[in-house]
């Protein structure tokens, strides 16, 4: 049981990672939070569901489309709501959090939700690792993330783009005198983690099934990993997804399934009064930031 | 001098990552004096002040105010200390009046702690205060929103404001940047009048003939190194200094 | 020949803001007016509407209550996307205490609310030090935490609630002591925000490095704005606990978040006069679409969307613009 246990935390982590690296990459390059994180992530798999559905499009193409969707969607909400409230904190992150809400909710107005509502699996098969069952998916979900991490790695450390984004987030004035385009950076950090969240919904959903409840769940995981983490580290994205994931499988196997939100409830408040910032936070506290 | 020195900075240091910011920087400073911190943009000038005020942590070293260690300490407690320091940056409330900007400071707990300090209402004070520093009161130019004053009354403001905690040491950070010089031969005289009533200053400034009028001693700064000290005329005659300012023939 | 929007102020000597010569009824009249008239209008509504409208009436107050607190948070730099871990921290007070201490409501509504206030601000205490964004944070996931974790525990009743709790004495109580709470929240939001206090808690919003330097520390000054706002939001929720008579997860659902913002942000941010405002507008339009379901939230969303990228003013400074100034439309010369 400990070894099953093992991997499916190991499963866990990488779900919260794909989950959560989305949000955290456009923070931590731009100083956007998302709020519409969850509701990107719904409005790919609703998009998706519907290209294979209605119009019956092989799966691959679906998902690019998806992608691109996705990153033109985040795009063109920098580009039309968010950068005429740039710089103004209040008006940011409620800007976002309506449009969230009201994507969100249209889709459950719209009654989209039920069994029939979800995406195919990749490949429909299952092994057994150490005496448990693993389905091909999970594994699938736990290579893609390892392969994500890596290329954003690549990506931000030698990519004249990539690195672009490491100049922004490091400091914006400086990188200003370089002729970085602050502004197309953003729009390009939002559409970016729009487009990881269609990935990662790709990858996820199959487990389950798409609804708007989903959109919330992802931006929970999504904020608890990154306050526990450190907002804008990916590092602390990892470190924190595969803390929770152990805590909560876990918790999950020998405590009890209901203790499971607690636990990370629990984690949350002992990070912030142990080291707020998170754990591989690069926040400093107000005064360090003169 | 037998007074012992109302500050001293000891092997002070700032790293931030990789960058030394500030590197072993020591030196004392009795009461009363004036001392000028001059050097080149990026020495470490305006880091050297975030220290001492705890705006930052320092890396190494120590900062002592009155014989007392306070490189611990969070800044709001240091101004409650006596130390009081004005921004590069100029950020008032733009559309409050002069005077209203004036309030907070007044609000501040080290009013309460000051021997004999200024009852009365708060809004007459900072009127007062105002006039101190030059605002004309016939001209109601403290009544006018910030928004509206030209940078060097937006300036004085900014001093005004740290004058109103009747600090032990008064810390300036390129007071006179942006001014004219009909500015600057405006807010000498006010800041040699604070010389006379006694109170310790420490000046970073770019505008050196205006900074030279008025500093007993000059501290120069270069890369984050402390590289003369001494009284005016004979800073500038260090080999070093004249190669940070005006580069070597090398 | 082009043309130009002129705005003049009204001739009306007495628009200062300090102290004046009252030398007219026109004058007193104007300044007293728009104060006087929600306080009337407060006072006489509960007696003129009917049974449903009065509760209608109740949610109003209540939403206003969440409204007000979240404008005061956000005027001192805190953007609460969870108010309704306030309402849930107070109802669930006050169901506690009414359900096994058998306390009446004239003791678990102001233990509520303190209480509700006190324990609000220590969870939020650590978040305070770090950038506004980890409040909005934080405030968004909690309460939606609270939700699975009473779903999952079944404390206090799980998913079935406490119920049973001790009514008001009567519909007349009920409305007049929201209608009084709530006038009494405006006017002392109000007059705390204009006072030297409130200058201090706006210029933490403002330039907190100043008011660092002036020697204040903002951290007990943020965690005081804190407490008030968790106080009245926390009363919101022991009132409807004892209005309902019950208690349970729903008191913590998105709804009890979003609607304040949206009625602060439509009424018209910084002013509470807007938050209450937005309130009147948008809960009895809420009741009335009751029968459209999740779409009012869509709207919800959408209006804030709008509200504040393109009239982020609100309706109340855009009313108040208008009353103190006319405007006209000149001929430019060439």
């Amino acid at each position: 049981m400990l070894i099953g246990t093992t991997i499916y935390a190991l499963i866990n982590g990488a779900i919260l990672a794909l989950m959560a690296i989305g949000f955290s990459l456009t923070f931590g390059i731009s100083g956007i939070a998302n709020f519409a994180y969850g509701a990107f992530y719904v409005l790919s798999a609703y998009g998706i569901w519907m290209l294979l559905r209605l119009l019956h499009l092989p799966y691959p193409l679906a998902v690019v489309l998806a992608v691109a969707f996705n990153m033109l969607a985040g795009a063109a909400v920098y580009r039309f709501v968010l950068l005429r409230v740039r710089g103004q904190a209040l008006s940011e992150v409620i800007a976002t959090f309506g449009m969230g809400l009201a994507i969100l909710e249209l889709f459950r107005y719209l009654g989209w939700v039920g069994f029939e509502y979800t995406l195919p699996v990749f490949v429909d098969r299952s092994f057994v690792i150490a005496g448990t069952y693993v389905d091909m998916q999970r594994i699938l979900i736990l290579a893609f993330a390892v392969v994500l991490i890596l290329a954003l790695y690549l990506f931000t450390h030698h990519t004249a783009t990539g690195l672009a984004f490491r100049g922004i987030a490091q400091d914006e004035r400086t990188a200003l005198t370089f002729g970085i385009d602050a502004d197309r950076v953003a729009a390009l950090s939002v559409a970016m983690g729009a487009g990881l969240a269609a990935l990662a919904a790709v990858f996820i959903i199959p487990l389950g099934s798409i609804s708007p409840g989903e959109g919330y769940d992802v931006l929970i995981k999504a904020l608890a990993v990154c306050i526990i983490g450190g907002l804008g580290s990916t590092g602390g994205v990892i470190a924190a997804s595969v803390m929770i994931g152990f805590a909560e499988r876990f918790t999950d196997t020998y405590v009890g399934s209901h203790w499971t939100m607690i636990v990370s409830l629990a984690a949350i408040v002992i990070v912030l009064t142990v080291k707020p910032s998170g754990l591989f936070g690069k926040q400093k506290e107000l005064e360090e930031r003169i | 001098m037998s007074t012992a020195p109302l500050l001293r900075v000891v092997h002070l240091g700032k790293s931030f990552g990789g960058v030394k910011a500030l590197r072993d920087v020591s030196f004392d400073l009795a009461p009363g004096e004036l001392l000028g911190v001059i050097g080149p943009n990026g020495s470490g000038k305006t880091t050297l002040v975030n220290l001492i005020t705890r705006f930052i942590r320092p890396s190494s070293g120590e900062v002592l105010f009155k014989g007392r260690k306070i490189s611990h300490l969070p800044p709001y407690k240091i101004v409650r200390l006596g130390i009081a320091r004005t921004f590069q940056m100029v950020k008032p409330f733009y559309q409050l009046p002069a005077y209203r900007n004036m309030i907070i400071p007044l609000c501040s707990p080290r009013m309460k702690q000051l021997p004999g300090a200024r009852y009365g209402d708060r809004d007459a004070v900072a009127l007062d205060l105002l006039e101190q520093v030059g605002f004309e009161r016939d001209a109601h130019v403290a009544y006018k929103p910030a928004g509206a004053l030209p940078q060097g009354y937006l300036k004085r403001l900014e001093l005004a404001k740290a004058i109103a905690l009747q600090p032990e040491l008064l810390i300036l950070d390129e007071l006179f940047s942006g001014l004219s010089l009909a500015e600057v031969a405006g807010i000498v005289p006010i800041i040699e009048k604070l010389r006379l009533d006694g109170m310790t200053i420490i000046m970073i400034e770019h505008r050196l003939k205006e900074l030279f009028r008025v500093a007993d001693r000059v501290l120069v700064m270069n890369f984050g190194r402390k590289i003369a000290e001494g009284a005016a005329a004979a800073v500038m005659e260090d080999a070093a200094v004249k190669n940070a300012y005006l580069g070597s023939e090398e | 020949m082009k043309r130009r929007k002129e705005r003049i102020d009204r001739g009306i000597r007495v628009r200062s803001s300090d102290v004046f010569a009252l030398c007219s009824w026109r004058e007193m009249l104007y300044l007293s007016g728009p104060r006087l008239l929600p306080v009337a209008a407060c006072l006489l509504l509960p007696a003129v509407l009917g049974v449903y409208w009065q509760k209608v009436l109740l949610s109003v107050a209540v939403f206003a209550l969440l409204a007000m607190s979240w404008d005061m948070l956000a005027q001192t730099g805190m953007i609460s996307l969870g108010q309704a871990l306030f309402f849930g921290v107070g109802a669930y007070g006050a169901g506690i205490m009414d359900h096994y201490w058998h306390l009446p409501p004239w003791v678990t509504l102001p233990a509520a609310a303190l209480g509700g206030g006190v324990v609000c601000t220590l969870l939020l205490l650590p978040v305070l030090r770090l950038r506004g964004i980890y409040f909005s944070m934080v405030t968004l996931i909690v309460p939606l935490m609270m939700v699975r974790i009473i779903e999952a525990t079944k404390i206090f009743g799980g998913t079935e609630g406490l119920s049973g709790m001790t009514p008001l004495p009567s519909r007349w109580v009920e409305a007049y002591v929201a209608m009084a709470v709530l006038l009494a929240a405006l006017f002392g939001f109000r007059r705390l925000l204009d006072s030297d206090y409130g200058l201090v808690l706006r210029g933490i919003c403002d330039n907190d490095r100043s008011v660092i330097n002036a020697g204040i520390n903002i951290y007990w000054f943020k965690a005081q704005a804190l407490f008030l706002a968790g106080c009245v939001g926390a009363f919101a929720g022991a009132f409807m606990t004892h209005v309902y008579m019950f208690v349970g997860m729903p008191v913590f659902a998105l709804d009890y978040s979003i609607l304040p913002i949206a009625a602060a942000v439509v009424g018209g941010p910084g002013s509470f006069a807007g938050a209450v405002l937005g309130a009147f507008l948008l809960v009895p339009v809420s009741e009335a679409l009751r029968g459209f379901g999740g779409l009012r939230i869509v709207l919800y969303g959408l209006f804030l969307v709008i509200f504040i990228v393109a009239l982020p003013e609100g309706i109340f400074h855009f009313l108040q613009r208008k009353y103190h100034q006319f405007e006209r439309w000149v001929e430019v010369e060439k």
